[in-house]
């Protein structure tokens, strides 16, 4: 009886967690504060959700968050698993190949944090840890490529080996390090050094919301209400919830 | 679908293969050491070492390898104390700590395999050994062991290809293994089947060449035992 019973319940689970009525589904990582991390409820809060759910509202649409891996997330929307990327993915000439793009959510450079008082002089024969496949990995092989690069799959365990020193710097958004790392109990003793980088060769034009090519409807329904939410002021309310400017960028 | 890919890439699954093939075998090796004294203390219930041999072969047959690896590789870092012991040289390398930990997964594994095979050895080879005038020490090196690591090989085949798999893991602590190289190439051109099938085959080739080798090692040391013939 026991058995019939958590057999039942367990059948039950799978079948409510399979079954899903909304419009859109919206790939999210979770992984990635203070855009994108995980609660400890299992949730996915942040910025890219708070935009992401401002945006399915102004399309009227309803909308159900993904928790995807960073590696799996463009796999992830051509097999269709979910509709439309909003990850602070940058929009990218590599990736253009692939997806396609609404028009960008924010614009912020890409920093290096390390240690306080280390320079870019004492890079060369580092170690640098960056997140596996994203724009600050072509960034430091392109214009770094003597600094040993650690790839990692989430920016989360960046900073734990940068905490544990295994790594002797990250290269990543200045944003998310900010308030992801450095303004946090783990980030004592660590600040930014070097420049602010934002070549649009590696770094592109800004983090925008990922569609299939298909999409194009879809796509400038995205870039629309982006525009809709910047003048209706509903993009400064949710940015102010987290920065202290506005992270749109020029 | 893009072979070319694969192709242009190369040296990234060649030097996948030859860090996969590095880490498994010199886990096993290290591994086996392990497990050859306890699994003969195991096997004769030796006072007080056996209960702590027990907890060990428990604690890592118990939990995920991944797990394992998670709590060596992230959860020892966070402690200052580990920061600042004189083991933090290695265990800073996230290749030290794969190894490590699949030793000793695999010393678990190998311990049991290695009890089971003593622990069923027939009564009467060791009494004939002892009837022989050996001594406790010769009928255990020269009878009980070697019989019993014999009738252990399919087994430890078995561990050996689980070993290659679960070496899959170290691809998350940064390591670019087998399967790390398939998660680059996913990341860098966004290709999930190209990378993973080519990391799949590879394994696979590995796996077939390992269970080729145990199948003749069993031929000729299990020769005894064929009743076939």
């Amino acid at each position: 009886m026991k058995k019939t019973l958590c057999a039942a319940a367990m059948t039950f689970a799978t079948l409510a967690g399979a079954a899903s009525a909304a419009d859109l589904k919206i790939c999210v990582e979770g992984a990635y504060p203070p855009f994108s991390e995980t609660a400890t409820d299992g949730s996915v809060v942040g910025f890219d959700i708070d935009i992401a759910n401002a945006l399915c509202a102004d399309m009227g649409k309803s909308c159900e968050m993904l928790k995807t891996d960073w590696d799996g997330i463009i796999p992830a929307l051509l097999e269709r698993k979910c509709d439309a990327i909003i990850a602070s993915m940058s929009i990218t000439e590599e990736r253009k190949q692939v997806i396609d793009f609404s028009g960008k959510y924010y614009n912020t450079p890409g920093r290096f944090v390390g240690k306080d008082g280390m320079s870019e002089d004492d890079l060369s024969g580092k170690t640098v840890g960056v997140q596996r496949g994203t724009i600050h990995q072509a960034f430091m092989e392109g214009e770094f490529p003597d600094v040993e690069l650690k790839l990692y799959g989430s920016q989360d365990e960046v900073y734990l080996d940068l905490v544990a020193g295994r790594i002797d710097a990250s290269m990543a958004d200045s944003i998310a390090q900010l308030d992801g790392f450095l303004n946090t109990e783990a980030g004592d003793g660590f600040g930014f050094f070097g420049g602010s980088y934002s070549i649009p060769k590696y770094h592109g034009d800004g983090a925008g919301i990922g569609v299939r090519k298909a999409d194009t409807e879809l796509r400038d329904a995205f870039s629309t209400s982006i525009s809709n939410i910047r003048t209706s002021g509903e993009y400064e309310t949710i940015n102010s919830k987290y920065f202290a400017f506005d992270i749109y960028g020029g | 679908m893009n072979p070319d890919l694969v192709l242009q890439n190369w040296q990234l699954f060649a030097s996948g293969v030859w860090m996969t093939l590095q880490l498994t075998f010199l886990s096993l090796l290290i591994g086996f050491l392990i497990a050859l004294p306890f699994g003969i203390m195991r096997a004769r219930r030796v006072k007080y070492i056996s209960p702590l041999i027990n907890g060990y072969v428990y604690l890592f047959r118990g939990t995920p390898l991944l797990v394992q690896l998670y709590l060596i590789y992230y959860g020892f870092s966070q402690f200052e104390a580990v920061r600042e012991s004189i083991l933090w040289p290695i265990l800073r390398e996230a290749w030290w700590c794969a190894l490590i930990t699949f030793a000793l997964n695999s010393g678990a594994y190998a311990t049991e395999i290695i009890r089971g095979a003593i622990s069923t050895t027939p009564k009467g080879e060791t009494e004939a050994a002892t009837a022989l005038g050996m001594s406790p020490f010769q009928v255990t090196s020269l009878v009980l062991v070697p019989s019993a690591l014999r009738r252990a090989l399919p087994q430890y085949g078995n561990e050996v290809v689980f070993m290659l798999h679960g070496s899959a893991v170290a691809s998350i602590i940064t390591i670019q293994d087998i399967l790390g190289a398939g998660r680059t190439l996913n990341a860098k051109f966004y290709v999930a089947y190209e990378g993973f099938i080519t990391a799949a085959l590879l394994y696979m080739a590995i796996t077939f060449c390992l269970v080729g080798i145990f199948r003749q090692l069993e031929k000729r040391f299990l020769k005894h035992l064929d009743l076939k013939r």
